[in-house]
């Protein structure tokens, strides 16, 4: 009996839990230290496999480079300038878009591809001719699908009004419908795409079933029948990120400046 | 209370299955086994947790002051579950990322905290990590089936192996797509528990109240 009251005792309740407390966080930091530079490279083993996605997809289209010969840049969207404040290559857009101080809301009206936040800072590359102009612009995109978040890269041509390649790196989506998206029947639909009209107005997409012939017909790809939401996900997603609260202005600036 | 070493092992399993007969877990046993690679690694980390867990707890069971166990119980639980966690996501990359935010669920995990307060505050150490790994491996089992039956059915593969053709690649298998469904798992536990009640009817739990019959008016 006396000892259960001892055990009550406030002071030894306290020092119970400080000392539980300290052997935990002990534990819990000495294991996050220890294996954080397995984590940076399983992080860049996985950025690695997703740019190896895309050096495929140029190979496809017969513009075949290695990883060192892509030049990885991080854009500031709402300028469209580049960022030189951090290293590109460790730049982490998941973690960026879902953090408020390096993130920034979608104006619901604008938000074609439902994610709702998005990074101030976007990481790109681009591929220099050997006279250093930009022959190819790698795009990061990313939008909600009919189950999932899909993320791709967008090859568009240095004078950016062409796609050339969009090659999806990750996606949920439900398999043998929507997740046609990675069919190669289906991504060669995308290889030189005009992405503009001569007015210079934004008329990407995908045509929707039954939409029948119109003016947008050159400007699209043909939905995947059986996968309407996924198709709607990734026009909205390439709406999104070529407008203007995506990459609009960069893409402006590559234009005018031909940086 | 004197039950031996592989009873306390095996009674988990069957007999008092955390899952089938206090039904405890439901939320994760949901979420991860859509397929039967995410459902064996999800059962390795509890056993994990479940054994470090009601071990650590027995051994300070006697310091343990009452009006502050069950956080200090969850303190523990929390930290092993985050240690376990980073081991994951350092050598388990791409699996721990289709667990997502499950493997961090565990703290919230009824068996988990169950175990540490019902059973490792009362008994020895070894008893105690007996007691965890029965539990854990009586949760994995029914993991393990579940996420078997929604893999096969709902994709026809086993462990990523394709197993039926679906007809999408020109076989026969229609893929059931409510097997990838959540409800799919409550109907397959389901089965499962009424499965075990009728081969073991005395897990069948008493009804709280019975109708009464109405009288017949006889004229």
């Amino acid at each position: 009996m006396s000892e259960t009251v001892s055990k009550d005792n406030t002071l030894r309740a306290l020092g119970v839990a400080l000392a539980v407390a300290f052997v935990c966080a002990l534990l819990v930091s000495v294991v996050a230290v220890g294996l954080r530079p397995v984590h940076k490279a399983n992080i860049e083993a996985e950025r690695i496999a997703q740019l190896e996605l895309v050096l495929a997809a140029l190979s496809d289209i017969g513009r075949a480079q290695t990883i060192d010969s892509l030049e990885a840049r991080l854009v500031n969207l709402a300028t469209g300038a580049f960022d030189e404040s951090m290293d590109p290559t460790t730049f982490d857009a998941a973690r960026a878009a879902s953090k408020p101080a390096t993130s920034v809301a979608i104006p619901a009206d604008l938000d074609l591809a439902g994610l709702k936040r998005r990074a101030l800072l976007a990481q790109v590359y681009l591929v220099r001719s050997s006279g250093g102009v930009i022959d190819l612009v790698i795009l990061p995109v990313s939008g909600r699908g009919y189950q999932s978040t899909l993320r791709a890269w967008l090859v568009l041509d240095g004078d950016t009004r062409t796609v050339r390649a969009l090659k999806f790196y990750q996606h949920g989506e439900t398999p043998g419908v929507g997740a046609r998206i990675e069919d190669p029947e289906w991504e060669a639909q995308w290889r030189d795409l005009p992405a503009y009209d001569d007015d210079g107005v934004l008329r990407i997409g995908v045509r929707s079933h039954g939409a029948g012939y119109s003016d947008d017909a050159q400007y699209q790809v043909d939905g995947i029948s059986g996968a309407t939401r996924t198709a709607q996900g990734v026009d909205g997603m390439l709406r999104f990120w070529m407008g203007e609260f995506g990459f609009g202005p960069f893409l402006q600036r590559i234009r005018e400046e031909r940086l | 209370m004197q039950d031996s070493k592989w009873r306390i092992l095996s009674r988990p399993l069957i007999d008092d299955n955390p899952l089938t007969l206090q039904i405890l877990g439901i939320c994760s046993a949901l979420a991860v086994t859509t397929s039967l690679d995410t459902a064996l690694l999800m059962s390795f980390v509890v056993v994990c947790v479940l054994a470090l867990g009601s071990g650590s707890v027995s051994l300070i069971r006697n310091y343990l002051p009452h009006s502050v166990r069950i956080i200090v119980q969850i303190t523990i639980i929390a930290s092993l579950v985050i240690v376990v966690d980073q081991v994951l996501q350092a050598y388990a990359f791409e699996l721990s990322k289709r667990l997502s935010v499950f493997v961090g669920l565990i703290i919230t995990n009824c068996i988990v905290l169950g175990r540490a307060e019902g059973y490792a505050m009362q008994n020895g150490f070894v008893a105690s990590v007996l007691d965890g790994i029965g539990n854990g491996l009586g949760y994995s089992l029914i993991l393990i089936l579940v996420g078997a039956i929604r893999e096969f059915f709902g994709k026809g593969s086993l462990l990523n192996v394709q197993i039926l053709v679906p007809t999408s690649q020109g076989g026969a298998f229609e893929p059931l797509h409510l097997m990838l469904l959540p409800p799919s798992a409550f109907f397959i536990i389901g089965g499962i528990i009424w499965y075990i009640r009728r081969k073991r009817p005395q897990q069948v739990e008493k009804p709280e109240f019975t109708l009464r019959q109405l009288q017949q008016e006889s004229e």
